[in-house]
């Protein structure tokens, strides 16, 4: 079934001078429990994309429907609720809150959908479960290793039970050996739950992983290739 | 959640917190103690106001107060005396005649006001003599006794026992006078009051203007209760007839507006005080912001309202403003009830002081009123200075907040 639907997507920054298409025209479907990267040289539009995606800007031109709701039609705020309910982030950074716990960092995104307490602290630890960290639950992320963090960020993704989730360059600052970890954990939670992934990457490991490589260049997907 | 956020980033920085914290403390230490201390010290000149020389209720003839003039008293007065001891919320009154007079020593000679009291009943009403410098009030000298202020017995070069001599009008319009002897010399906080002032017995006086024992130009009157002045009032002038009844607020209206112009004057201090320091705060929290633009960002993008961030830099701003607030707060209050029982020496400038009226050994008062005005003005001042950081955070887009570093 396909969640996403992207038609004739465009992003020009500004618009007014001298206009940059940083996406120039993208019509892409993404099917319920994808395992997707999307592969581009910097500057290509790889984030762009990913922001468009998930709400973080809002296109120039064309459409982005999720599960039947046009995204591009949504205001501001509609698309802070709208991520919030369907959209689960994985940055290359991390991003967790440093000043919570591993825990809390899980159970903050729950909050703020408004899941009674005793519900979040019970899905939170099965989720530091789901990722292998469970004895990590109340080390703040400046304790841990980029590794267990970005484990973490993954689990803080899943904590809204999200349609989809997008990882942006996710393993570029781990190791290999943590690379290998993060990318099972993800490869298992899509195969045992049907959780859909779209990674933008340059990993030749994360594509080596993924069933689906889309590649971007100039913000024209340039090639689709599904694995068998 | 969101509050725990905000606390806990409070100590992502601790000492740039605490630098905050503590100019906040200071600032709210010295506004409140200064408060306190200034309430203290108007209030003793209020009190002493009160309850040496106006009394909390004052009848007359009507204009009397304007001309003083011998002329201008009431008769039946003690009739009317124990009318009004009898109004529920009195306490006492007494019946006094007052004159303008001149009165002269073998030194010198100066304008003054002659007050005739019933010695016993009057001290149930004012405490002049509980304010005795030298001899005592109204014993020890068996005819014409007289009781005078320290700085006038200084002018007049007088002691115990000395001997002086007042003129002036009596009610028929011819000039009287009398000889006197010092029976004690009262010294209050207010030189002025001494310097212009003396008591004689009410009989004594009577007889010289020649008016009759049942005449009197005034009746002072105590209350039970300060605060319930007003009601009894209203209570007295139904008895006192065709007389003029007046508060302390309407006899020495300076006396009055002393407490509430300082607490405005205050007010104004510890506003600029927090001026100060909203600025300090808008910066530290500025900083706070700019330096979180990409946390911000991460913030927005996995869900958090846009008006969620805006509370939350708000929160982090009000703890830090209530915390420095609070802590200079209770500092002040702590001060202000350790000096209250020790007093605050300020007798270097005793002299100045007290021709002001002023006491020179301060006790500060805490008043609940400022404290929580106070309190109040701090958390504006933690809200307001988070204003503009918070709406800087909102501004942020979060695409582009990611991408900050």
């Amino acid at each position: 079934m396909a969640i996403i639907k992207i038609k004739n997507l465009e992003k020009t920054y500004n618009k007014k001078q001298i206009p940059v298409h940083a996406i120039n025209g993208i019509d892409l479907t993404f099917q319920e429990g994808e395992f997707t990267a999307l592969v581009a040289p910097s500057g290509a539009g790889k984030t762009t994309f990913l922001n468009l995606l998930g709400g973080l800007d809002a296109p120039t031109g064309g459409s982005i429907e999720i599960g039947g709701k046009r995204m591009d039609h949504l205001s501001s705020a509609e698309r802070t609720r709208f991520r919030l309910e369907h959209i689960g982030f994985v940055f290359q950074a991390y991003n967790l809150i440093p000043v919570l716990s591993a825990a809390e960092n899980i159970e903050f995104i729950m909050e703020l959908q408004g899941v009674p307490k005793k519900e979040r602290s019970a899905r939170s630890k099965e989720l530091l479960e789901a990722v292998g960290i469970a004895d990590k639950a109340n080390i703040r992320p400046g304790q841990l290793s980029g590794g267990q963090q970005q484990r973490v960020a993954v689990a803080r993704a899943l904590a809204s039970k999200p349609k989809f989730i997008l990882a942006d360059e996710p393993t570029a600052n781990l190791d290999s050996k943590s690379t290998e970890n993060l990318l099972d954990i993800m490869q298992k939670l899509n195969e045992k739950e049907n959780i859909t992934f779209i990674f933008a990457t340059h990993d030749a490991r994360v594509v080596k992983k993924a069933r689906r490589v889309i590649t971007l260049e100039d913000g024209k997907v340039i090639s689709d290739e599904v694995k068998k | 959640m969101i509050l725990k956020i905000a606390w806990r980033n409070i100590w992502r920085n601790p000492i740039r917190s605490w630098i905050v914290i503590m100019a906040l403390t200071v600032g709210m230490y010295a506004g409140v103690f200064s408060t306190t201390f200034m309430h203290g010290w108007m209030m003793q000149r209020l009190r002493a106001g009160i309850e040496t020389e106006t009394s909390h209720i004052q009848v007359h003839l009507p204009g009397f107060k304007m001309a003083e003039d011998v002329k201008s008293y009431f008769t039946n007065s003690s009739q009317l005396v124990h009318e009004i001891e009898n109004i529920e919320g009195v306490e006492a009154a007494s019946e006094r005649v007052v004159i303008s007079a001149m009165v002269a020593s073998a030194e010198k000679a100066s304008g003054i006001k002659v007050i005739g009291v019933d010695p016993g009943k009057d001290t149930l009403v004012v405490n002049v003599n509980k304010q005795m410098f030298d001899g005592s009030w109204f014993k020890g000298v068996k005819r014409n006794p007289i009781v005078i202020g320290y700085k006038l017995a200084q002018e007049l070069k007088l002691k115990v026992r000395s001997k002086v001599i007042l003129r002036f009008q009596d009610s028929q319009g011819d000039f009287s006078g009398g000889a006197f002897r010092v029976a004690g010399i009262f010294k209050t906080l207010n030189t002025g009051f001494d310097e212009g002032n003396l008591f004689v017995q009410n009989s004594d006086l009577r007889s010289l203007i020649t008016i009759s024992n049942d005449s009197a130009h005034e009746i002072v009157i105590r209350c039970d209760d300060p605060t319930m002045v007003d009601k009894v009032v209203g209570k007295v002038t139904a008895k006192a007839q065709g007389l003029e009844v007046e508060s302390w607020m309407e006899i020495s209206p300076e006396l009055g507006y002393l407490t509430e112009t300082m607490n405005l004057y205050m007010y104004v201090f510890v506003i600029i005080i927090l001026i100060a320091l909203g600025f300090g705060i808008v910066n530290t929290m500025l900083m706070v912001v700019l330096e979180r633009v990409h946390e911000l960002g991460m913030l927005m993008a996995v869900g958090m309202r846009k008006g969620q961030v805006f509370i939350m830099i708000l929160l982090e701003t009000l703890m830090l403003s209530a915390l420095g607030g609070f802590v200079g707060i209770v500092l002040g209050i702590v001060t202000t009830q350790l000096t209250a029982k020790t007093g605050i020496d300020l007798s270097m400038w005793a002299e100045g002081l007290s021709e002001m009226g002023f006491a020179s050994i301060i006790y500060p008062e805490y008043n609940l009123q400022m404290v929580i005005g106070v309190s109040v003005l701090v958390i504006f001042t933690g809200v307001l200075a988070a204003v503009y950081p918070a709406y800087k955070a909102l501004k942020l887009n979060p695409s582009q907040a990611l991408q900050s570093i």
